[in-house]
């Protein structure tokens, strides 16, 4: 049975600045299950990032969480038989112990720039040893151990720590990682660096990684050898996945359920055949169509949205896709604001066209 | 390879033979050559009015140093690129010249005939120059037109590549991606090239605009009748804008084909596990993808034989001994592999 690990309700992220209030997210109500993979695709601006930065507690500012909760299940790593305490991520210091221990240690994150994410001053092995240190333990012998219940954890020591990184660096497919333990960002190719990221990340064996473009800069080659890698890790591990894209032909691959997104808001989410196969709302079908499809050469013209993102500072009325759309229709699309509502069992969209005005 | 414009269309329109580019490796106090990177090596392809030639590789493999080479942003080290051109002629019939062999003073006119598009729409305008100044440049340049007539022409390529014209005094920075990269179209257009060398165009774009970037690069070559050597990375997008396509690999072509021939029945094991990389947009397709072991051969130090012989699943002895040859197997399409003949590889 699917259980929650992580259930975002209506969050509102909002970013004040001198000419006004951008919503970053508006209104985003989402359950992430314990070993499941979600996509979230969406155009550029539309709020992805944003989204996976507030479960972790780092909105960079001038962002602000205004609305909604962000609710974690926490389980216990070293004893998983404890029910899950829930924490609500929203209310935690972003700078507080709680959140500092959760991330990293139980949420981990792939950034989109391999090239920029390592510090280019220190090797692999230091950059997995930190996180390490932080928020790995290892189990200790207490005297004689009369009982297997009696377990005490110490954190790991140096030895280990460069132990577990070679295992980390092996498990992701990096050629001799007897040496390239020691080797500096700049002597790996953008590959290797994407993978020595991924390695960083699992090396707690989090509950969730958030993986936010992981293969944007990669050559289709080294995504699929990525993307392998990560279903193969997410199954050993029982691992969710948060994973955010805009390429959908990965989405399609990855993910068990997509969220689309457009202007910091939902406008579909189902499982991820029904979203490729049935797509409801006017700009799923419409990205759907715009991409263009390998194996299959037409002399057609793709099939483009017309238009452009709107400015984040002067949304359109109604619908904020309605300039764009379609099905556009005068006099209710951009009058009233369509609703989230569930159209069919796990299939919901935010457009009138399904609603009865 | 000599006879191969006698024996094609006359439509060709730039033929490159042989074309390699080395890069130096330079050591110590005095800049001692140590070693080259073979950026290109031995690179032929042809390219016929009208057509799209796509260009798609891994990063490294010297898709970008190809089309530098042609237009001589780089010396080239060896080879000829006959470009089809009537501006040196007597009597203003077509002849083909060699592009690289050409002086300084020859290179500038025939600059009006090749035009680029680049990768990044941010940085390939100049922030302080504004919308007038990018596009028109080229023919300040070429001293082509002056005064009113100029900003005529300018208002009408933008609004040919689906800008307003109350855009033309504002600046970069004022414009979003797709935008900017309208720009760095209408100013590849200026000169009414015949050629133009796009090195990524898309790839920088969100996929709603990409859609719209590649329907207007469409109309625009039938509008002008123009020849796009295309380079990308993104296999879905060159399928879908190329009339043929050449894959390669550490600075050589592995194969090319027309685009359909080329998806569908590869001839080459690189082109092959490169098509099976590529995410489909289906949930339901079942994927059988051959992972590539290791990274991409280091340009300086390749392996012996065939570049791709230690990442390829079919190698035999042979591979890691004989370089293969780029031979035309079936007509129009070219592959450099021992064992193309016996192979039956999968498309898409």
């Amino acid at each position: 049975m699917a259980e929650p690990l992580v259930e975002i309700k209506d969050l509102h992220v909002q970013f004040e600045v001198r000419d006004g209030i951008i919503k970053g997210v508006d209104g985003f109500t989402l359950t992430i299950n314990r070993g499941e993979t979600l996509g979230v695709i969406g155009e550029s601006g539309c709020g992805k990032s944003i989204t996976a930065k507030a479960v972790m507690q780092m909105v960079p500012k001038p962002g602000k969480i205004t609305g909604g909760e962000i609710i974690y299940y926490r389980r216990d790593k070293y004893n998983p038989q404890k029910p899950p305490s829930v924490v609500k991520i929203t209310d935690l210091d972003p700078d507080g112990d709680t959140i500092r221990s959760i991330r990293g240690g139980e949420f981990a994150m792939i950034f989109q720039e391999p090239m920029s994410s390592l510090t280019p001053v220190y090797t692999t092995g230091t950059h997995i040893g930190e996180a390490l240190f932080l928020h790995r333990l290892v189990p200790k012998t207490i005297g004689e151990q009369m009982t297997q219940n009696i377990m005490a954890y110490r954190p790991v020591t140096k030895q280990e720590a460069r132990e577990i990184a070679i295992e980390m660096l092996q498990k992701v497919g990096i050629p001799k990682p007897h040496e390239r333990v020691d080797a500096y960002p700049h002597q790996l190719s953008g590959g290797q660096r994407q993978r020595v990221m991924i390695a960083i990340a699992l090396s707690c064996q989090p509950f969730m990684l958030i993986a936010d473009e992981p293969t944007t800069a990669l050559d289709v080659s080294i995504e699929a050898q990525i993307l392998d890698l990560m279903r193969e890790l997410q199954e050993s591990m029982e691992m969710s996945i948060m994973f955010i894209t805009h390429n959908l032909g990965v989405v399609a691959e990855m993910a068990k359920e997509i969220v689309v997104m457009y202007m910091g808001k939902q406008v579909e989410k189902s499982s991820t055949v029904r979203v490729f196969y049935e797509p409801k709302h006017p700009y799923t079908r419409a990205l759907l169509q715009s991409i263009p499809k390998v194996g299959k050469r037409t002399s057609e013209r793709l099939a483009s949205i017309k238009g452009m993102v709107p400015d984040p500072f002067h949304l359109p009325t109604g619908c904020v896709f309605h300039p764009r759309c379609p099905s556009f229709m005068p006099g209710k699309c951009d009058v009233l604001t369509p609703n989230w509502i569930e159209t069919e069992p796990d299939h919901w969209v935010r457009c009138l066209l399904y609603e009865n005005v | 390879m000599a006879e191969r414009i006698a024996t094609r269309d006359d439509n060709i329109i730039l033929d490159v033979k042989g074309m390699k580019k080395y890069f130096p490796i330079q050591k110590g106090l005095l800049r001692k050559v140590v070693g080259y990177v073979k950026a290109v090596d031995d690179v032929s392809l042809y390219l016929r009015e009208g057509e799209t030639l796509g260009l798609v590789g891994e990063s490294g493999c010297g898709k970008t140093t190809v089309s530098r080479t042609i237009i001589r942003l780089y010396e080239p080290t060896a080879g000829t690129a006959h470009f089809k051109t009537s501006l040196f002629s007597a009597d203003g019939q077509p002849e083909m010249v060699n592009i690289f062999d050409l002086d300084k003073e020859q290179m500038k006119r025939i600059r009006r005939e090749v035009a680029m598009i680049f990768q990044d729409p941010i940085n390939s305008l100049n922030p302080r120059m504004s919308v007038f100044d990018i596009v028109s440049e080229p023919m300040v340049i070429h001293g082509m037109k002056i005064g009113p007539e100029m900003e005529e022409t300018v208002v009408t390529l933008l609004e040919r590549v689906g800008l307003r014209k109350e855009h033309i005094r504002r600046y970069p920075h004022e414009f979003s991606g797709g935008q900017r990269q309208r720009i760095g179209i209408a100013r590849a257009l200026s000169m009414n090239p015949k050629i133009i060398f796009c090195d990524e165009p898309v790839s920088a774009l969100d996929v709603s605009i990409q859609a719209q970037t590649l329907n207007l690069l469409q109309d625009l070559q039938s509008d002008f009748n123009l020849s796009y050597v295309f380079v990308a990375h993104d296999l879905s997008v060159v399928q879908h804008i190329s009339d043929r396509v050449a894959v390669m690999y550490v600075g050589k072509i592995a194969e090319t084909a027309h685009s359909d021939v080329l998806y569908n029945e590869p001839l080459h094991p690189y082109t092959e596990a490169l098509m099976s990389a590529v995410p489909k947009p289906d949930p339901l397709y079942k994927s059988e993808r051959i992972i590539m072991q290791g990274d991409v051969a280091d340009p300086s130090n390749p392996p012996p034989g065939c570049y791709f012989h230690p990442r390829c699943r079919y190698a035999v002895d042979k591979c890691s001994k004989e370089t293969p040859e780029f031979r035309e197997l079936r007509p129009d399409h070219w592959v450099a592999c021992h064992r193309a003949e016996e192979l039956k590889l999968k498309g898409v």
